[in-house]
């Protein structure tokens, strides 16, 4: 291993992890914007210009608060909980292809911190992992209302785990590899994978919402039942790594989302660019379109989320269970069917 | 000692502490917690030998699902450590004989595989790979992969029967 390998590397994780923790801090300041704009209000605006600087004010707030342990046993158990739903949130962005690559001093450099022959698989691992944070946490609050939090959070998360995994796999015998990097090669012009397998990008995404626990399937944190679900008793910094978690699963899930089925980095008209104006340039826009593709889901997330009301626990689970496994399953089949026929 | 050595018996060290620990530690959800610890440094074993499809499946089959499975099952039992059932001499033999019978499989398995590995290793292929070990699943290993997925099956729908609820006698 020469250096120049390692300093490349550092320089795209060092990047990668900036880029989601600017994206998870903004999508804060986001969120409130677009709820003041679908509530017509003017949402923060005291902190910089247009309220720019709020979440720099929110992170300021919960550093300066007190730190509040509730009666339990398992104090280690009880603060290492949001450092495992921090550090798995954080973990997918190592294998997300940002863009193709780019033609720096005299040599190729790809933008992808490591590409991994079973990517896809590696994201569903870390997600399933992800629950953990949750489920430690609730427990060793020793509080009721936690403990039903996070066993709600857990039996959410693996039910809809399995209908993402299924849906997953009619994509993957279209594509044929797990790579994230050539699942999105495969996409360049405007073949994205949505207009060929929308049943499959339509239950991915109902289970996206569910795995980052956003609304209508915030049932683990339902105020109006739990008080506040698996984070009742955490306070301070604790609970904004609970906060900023759900931000950035949400953005590591946008840029999944539009990597797997909307063509990650390509545009239309990227080999054009590629051959007129260059690689540098060509995938520098490459990137600013994936960032407006993950922006626009992030957005889709708020929309859905100061939209559309809670679902009850047991229409949840049916969902999971009855609609969208069945239905993954049948995507399945067709999918072999068209493989066989159009081959 | 190269990286390599010194990673494999940090990992080792995890492996067996927590394995100890697991048995040894009196609240059971500690014991799950130590457990699934064991299960990420068998991953990264797995990934040691650069089998990276086989450590993923590890993490997310164990990990990712039974393990979440069982704590949460244990989270709402309560258990209380005075009420543990002290199992007799018998059962306890027994389930040591057993175990030691699996493990005699286990190794009359792999003095067994040792010529195929052989050969596997002349053909210079990554078995390591997806596209490699899906074709040799479903070509050579056919018939032991459908029987493995049809025993699953046969559990699943054994789950599903016992925790019907049993319909009132009228």
């Amino acid at each position: 291993m020469d250096s120049t390998f390692i300093i490349e590397k550092s320089v795209v994780i060092v990047s990668v992890f900036a880029i989601t923790m600017i994206f998870a801090m903004y999508s804060t300041w986001a969120e409130r914007k677009v709820a003041a704009f679908l509530q017509d209000r003017v949402g923060p605006n005291r902190a910089g210009w247009g309220g720019l600087l709020q979440p720099l004010a929110d992170g300021l707030k919960l550093f300066s608060k007190e730190e509040f342990f509730p009666n339990t046993p398992n104090k280690f158990l009880f603060i290492i909980g949001p450092g495992i739903a921090m550090s798995t949130a954080l973990m997918t962005s190592a294998v997300i292809p940002w863009g193709d690559k780019l033609h720096l001093f005299g040599k190729d450099i790809l933008l992808q911190a490591t590409d991994i022959d079973v990517a896809l698989l590696y994201i569903f691992g870390v997600i399933s992992v992800g629950v953990y944070g949750i489920m430690i946490g609730g427990w060793a609050s020793n509080n009721k209302f936690s403990l039903m939090g996070a066993v709600r959070a857990a039996s959410q998360m693996v039910s809809y785990e399995v209908a993402m995994g299924l849906s997953m796999i009619a994509l993957l015998m279209m594509t044929g590899t797990l790579s994230l990097k050539e699942i999105s090669a495969q996409q360049s012009g405007m073949n994205w994978n949505v207009f060929y397998q929308p049943v499959s990008f339509l239950i991915f995404l109902i289970c996206a919402f569910a795995e980052t626990n956003r609304t209508p399937f915030d049932l683990a944190e339902c105020e109006s039942e739990l008080i506040g679900g698996y984070h009742t008793e955490y306070s301070s910094m604790k609970m904004g790594f609970y906060l900023f978690a759900e931000y950035a699963n949400m953005f590591i899930s946008s840029a999944i989302l539009s990597i797997l089925f909307f063509g990650g980095y390509n545009y239309p008209g990227m080999e054009w660019m590629v051959e007129n104006a260059g690689v540098n340039t060509a995938n520098v826009i490459g990137m600013l379109a994936l960032f407006t593709k993950i922006c626009g889901f992030i957005f889709f997330y708020m929309w859905v989320r100061w939209t559309i009301p809670r679902f009850r626990y047991d229409q949840l689970m049916h969902l999971g269970w009855r609609i969208l496994i069945p239905l993954a399953i049948i995507n399945i089949m067709v999918t072999g069917v068209c493989i066989l026929a159009f081959k | 000692m190269s990286t390599l050595l010194i990673i494999f018996y940090f990992l080792s060290a995890i492996t067996i502490a927590t394995a100890f620990l697991t048995i040894i530690s009196k609240n059971p959800i500690h014991s799950a917690i130590y457990l699934v610890i064991c299960f990420f440094s068998v991953a990264g074993h797995y990934l040691l030998f650069n089998a990276q499809f086989l450590a993923i499946v590890h993490i997310i089959v164990y990990s990712g699902a039974i393990m979440v499975l069982f704590l949460f099952t244990i989270m709402l039992m309560n258990l209380n450590k005075e009420g543990e059932p002290h199992k007799k001499w018998a059962t306890k033999l027994a389930a040591v004989i057993s175990f030691g019978l699996i493990c005699f499989v286990m190794l009359a398995v792999f003095i067994k595989a040792m010529p195929v590995i052989a050969a596997y290793k002349q053909t210079g292929q990554d078995f390591q790979s997806i596209k490699v070990l899906g074709k040799v699943l479903l070509n050579e290993y056919m018939v032991p992969f459908e029987f493995a997925s049809v025993l699953l099956l046969v559990a699943m729908i054994g789950t599903v029967l016992l925790s019907k609820k049993e319909k009132s006698v009228q």
